[in-house]
């Protein structure tokens, strides 16, 4: 036990640790998008699996291919095209705030019927 | 000749603009187009009939001339089906009797039917009829006039059921309809028979007598019989359909339910005779491979003429006695052709059928027309409402007169020529048969007399308003038909018409001739005696075999036999338990399957919310499954 303590906290981090966090981050993120209602909420949720997926680019590049760079250029990718849609789905939130005078999911279904 | 392609088209052109104009021209119009067309296309046959008759003879026999003839349906190298023109004695002949009929018709009914409502339809229908009957007589092929044939059903059922608005007139039409159509259904399967062994439908190949065409059916039987004849019987059955012989004569006392000028012309001159231009149509192939046939016809046509001679003497209905009459007669043109043989002196049934054919329309016709003629003075059917009109209506008398002594068989009249040539025929093949058509003759005699006795003369009937003679429109054509009447009997018809086309010099049998004489005399004198003035006579009689003329004038029964095969053991035992399996097992299963359609998308419709939310969700499911599917197994 104390062994296994002194390794963990001596240790380089173990990349499982990393993949747990995106792990919980991703989840986190799913759990979020199916049972908020708000629109604000659902958007902050998919940013939380982005992140996750971006955590997942990291690690495996530092791991797999220690040297190369192309994980990292591709989180600051997905980082701007995520500020991005960020802007977009709060322009369109606002807008369907300014209409409705409402952000809740289950009062959009003017389109059904 | 080409422009025999005319006479045909233009009646039906005639029937579509009738047809698609129907009451926006006024009924003079119409009646005026549909008449001077059948009157151009008359000319045209008589003058078809001039130049065949006169330029189409090869060393004495006359040939077939084929001027038009297109492929029309074409399914394989062997079978095709042809459309186009057959000119040949018969067929010629029979140009001009349609033609003269339909014309006369035409005319007629130009003061008949005036002021009846459906007028231009009246009209496209007698066009559309004309069109078809002659369709049938100029096919070059079996298959041209097995769809001629149908044509010709059609329009007669719609002519029986021209007034429509009445119940019976329409069950008359249904009934027309449909026991003529199941006959044709053996005449469909005999055409395929034959032409299945055969591989030709075409007329000149299958009776030019060449054994190579039937090569395929020798030594097929079926049953004990050669598959042929079960062909040939097939196709006979379709002509009887269409002929009225027993027992499928049911329909046309029922079609007299029509206008009368439809009678005259559908229903006793030319489409009832359908049946017997088919058995002459194909006589050769009768006479040569399927003589048993030939002799059932004879037998059938026996029987009919004698079944429906003893009925036509009591009924009272004037257009029922003419219509079992129509019967008769045919009967007498059957029995012709089936104691046939072939040849010069051996075909003398057949030319004496074609020649009966010829006299008969004529004179068939002009009976209904003058029928139709009182109808309209009385207005009525009955015999006992009739009585003393040959005062009002002289030249119906003297027309209906001839009429009567010409289907009675006294001489001059075209009848007698005719029938003394059947009889002829009938003798030669066997005494019993000369006899028993001989008593027929005379029982014909007597039932005609009996209705003209009946009608103008007899004790006179209380009449709403003066019975008059009919218009010029109606008188005409009753002239021109006696005339024809009166005079057609010397046409030497054997240099026409003749089994093997060939001259033929008809005598007269002076035997045969003098005792149908006599017993047409002996009956004519005792319908006189019984019906010139009121006598008890004929009451008395009734009462004697008070069972016969029950059964009598009950038409023996049979139309009650149909009905109770029909609908007690046809309707049970067939119809309504396929009904019940239609119902309940084909419409059910059908049924179900849209039942359970219906019933899963009722169950599913909530999947489809709209709310993205919940795709996500079972699309997150949808992932896991498959993950855990892929990890696992």
């Amino acid at each position: 036990m104390g062994d296994l303590l002194t390794n963990f906290l001596s240790g380089p981090v173990p990349v499982d640790a990393y993949l747990g966090l995106s792990l919980i981050m991703f989840f986190a993120g799913v759990y979020g998008f199916l049972s908020r209602k708000s629109l604000l909420m659902i958007l902050i949720s998919i940013e939380l699996m982005l992140n996750a997926a971006d955590i997942n680019f990291v690690v495996f590049n530092r791991y797999l291919y220690p040297g190369h760079l192309e994980g990292f250029y591709f989180t600051l990718f997905t980082i701007a095209i995520a500020a991005c849609e960020t802007a977009v789905a709060i322009a369109i939130i606002i807008n369907i705030y300014r209409n409705l005078s409402s952000v809740e999911v289950g009062n959009l279904d003017q389109m059904k019927n | 000749m080409q422009y025999t392609l005319l006479i045909l088209l233009l009646p039906l052109l005639s029937f579509i603009i009738l047809g698609l104009v129907d009451n926006k021209w006024s009924p003079k119009v119409a009646g005026t187009i549909g008449t001077v067309v059948l009157g151009i296309i008359t000319a045209l046959s008589y003058y078809a009939a001039w130049e065949y008759f006169t330029m189409h003879q090869v060393a004495g026999v006359y040939e077939k001339v084929i001027p038009f003839n297109v492929e029309w349906l074409r399914f394989t190298e062997l079978l095709h089906i042809n459309l186009g023109i057959l000119l040949d004695p018969i067929s010629v002949m029979m140009l001009v009797v349609i033609t003269t009929v339909s014309f006369m018709v035409n005319i007629y009914s130009l003061g008949y039917m005036v002021n009846e409502k459906g007028f231009e339809r009246y009209y496209a229908f007698l066009s559309l009829f004309t069109f078809s009957m002659l369709g049938l007589v100029i096919a070059t092929n079996i298959f041209q006039m097995y769809i001629f044939w149908e044509l010709v059903g059609v329009s007669s059922y719609l002519l029986i059921g021209f007034y429509y608005t009445k119940p019976s007139a329409v069950a008359a039409a249904k009934k027309a309809f449909i026991v003529t159509r199941f006959a044709d259904l053996f005449f469909l399967i005999g055409i395929l028979i034959l032409s299945f062994y055969t591989k030709t439908f075409d007329f000149g190949l299958l009776t030019s007598g060449d054994p190579k065409v039937f090569a395929g059916a020798a030594g097929a039987t079926f049953m004990g019989f050669s598959v042929l004849s079960w062909a040939m019987a097939g196709i006979f059955i379709g002509g009887a359909g269409k002929s009225a012989m027993f027992p499928l004569q049911i329909w046309l006392p029922d079609a007299m339910e029509g206008p009368t000028p439809v009678s005259a012309l559908i229903h006793a001159a030319t489409m009832v005779v359908a049946g017997v231009f088919l058995v002459a149509r194909l006589f050769p192939v009768y006479i040569t491979y399927t003589p048993e046939v030939l002799h059932g016809i004879a037998y059938v046509g026996a029987f009919t003429s004698l079944f429906a001679a003893v009925i036509a003497c009591v009924q009272t209905d004037i257009k029922r006695v003419l219509a079992f009459s129509t019967i008769s007669q045919i009967g007498f043109m059957m029995v012709a052709l089936g104691v046939s043989g072939y040849g010069e002196h051996e075909g003398l049934g057949y030319m004496a059928s074609m020649f009966h054919l010829f006299t008969h329309a004529m004179f068939k016709a002009l009976l209904f027309l003058g029928a139709g003629s009182v109808i309209h003075a009385v207005h009525s059917n009955e015999m006992n409402h009739m009585g003393g009109l040959r005062k009002y209506m002289p030249i119906t008398n003297w027309t209906f007169l001839i009429a009567c002594l010409a289907i009675a068989g006294i001489p001059p009249f075209s009848g007698f020529f005719s029938k003394d040539e059947i009889l002829s025929a009938c003798y030669e093949y066997s005494p019993y048969m000369g006899v028993t058509m001989t008593f027929i003759a005379g029982l014909t005699a007597f039932y005609m007399f009996r209705l003209y006795f009946n009608i103008f003369w007899g004790k006179e009937h209380k009449h709403e308003h003066t019975p008059h003679e009919s218009p010029f429109a109606m008188a005409f054509p009753l002239i021109f038909l006696a005339t024809v009447t009166v005079f057609a009997g010397w046409i030497p018809f054997g240099h026409f018409v003749t089994s093997d086309r060939a001259n033929y010099d008809i005598h007269l049998d002076m035997t045969v001739a003098s005792i149908s004489v006599i017993v047409a005399v002996v009956s004519i004198l005792l319908a006189m005696v019984m019906y010139r003035k009121e006598s008890e006579a004929p009451k008395k009689l009734a009462v004697t075999f008070s069972g016969l003329h029950k059964a009598a004038s009950h038409r023996f029964y049979i139309d009650e036999v149909y009905l109770f095969i029909t609908k007690k053991i046809i309707f049970n035992n067939i119809s309504r338990p396929l009904a019940w399996f239609d119902r309940h097992i084909i419409d059910a299963t059908m049924d179900g399957f849209a039942n359970t359609t219906q019933w899963v998308s009722v169950k599913i419709k909530g999947f489809q919310s709209g709310q993205v939310q919940q795709y996500a969700y079972v699309f997150l499911l949808g992932t896991l499954v498959i993950t855990l599917l892929v990890l696992f197994i």
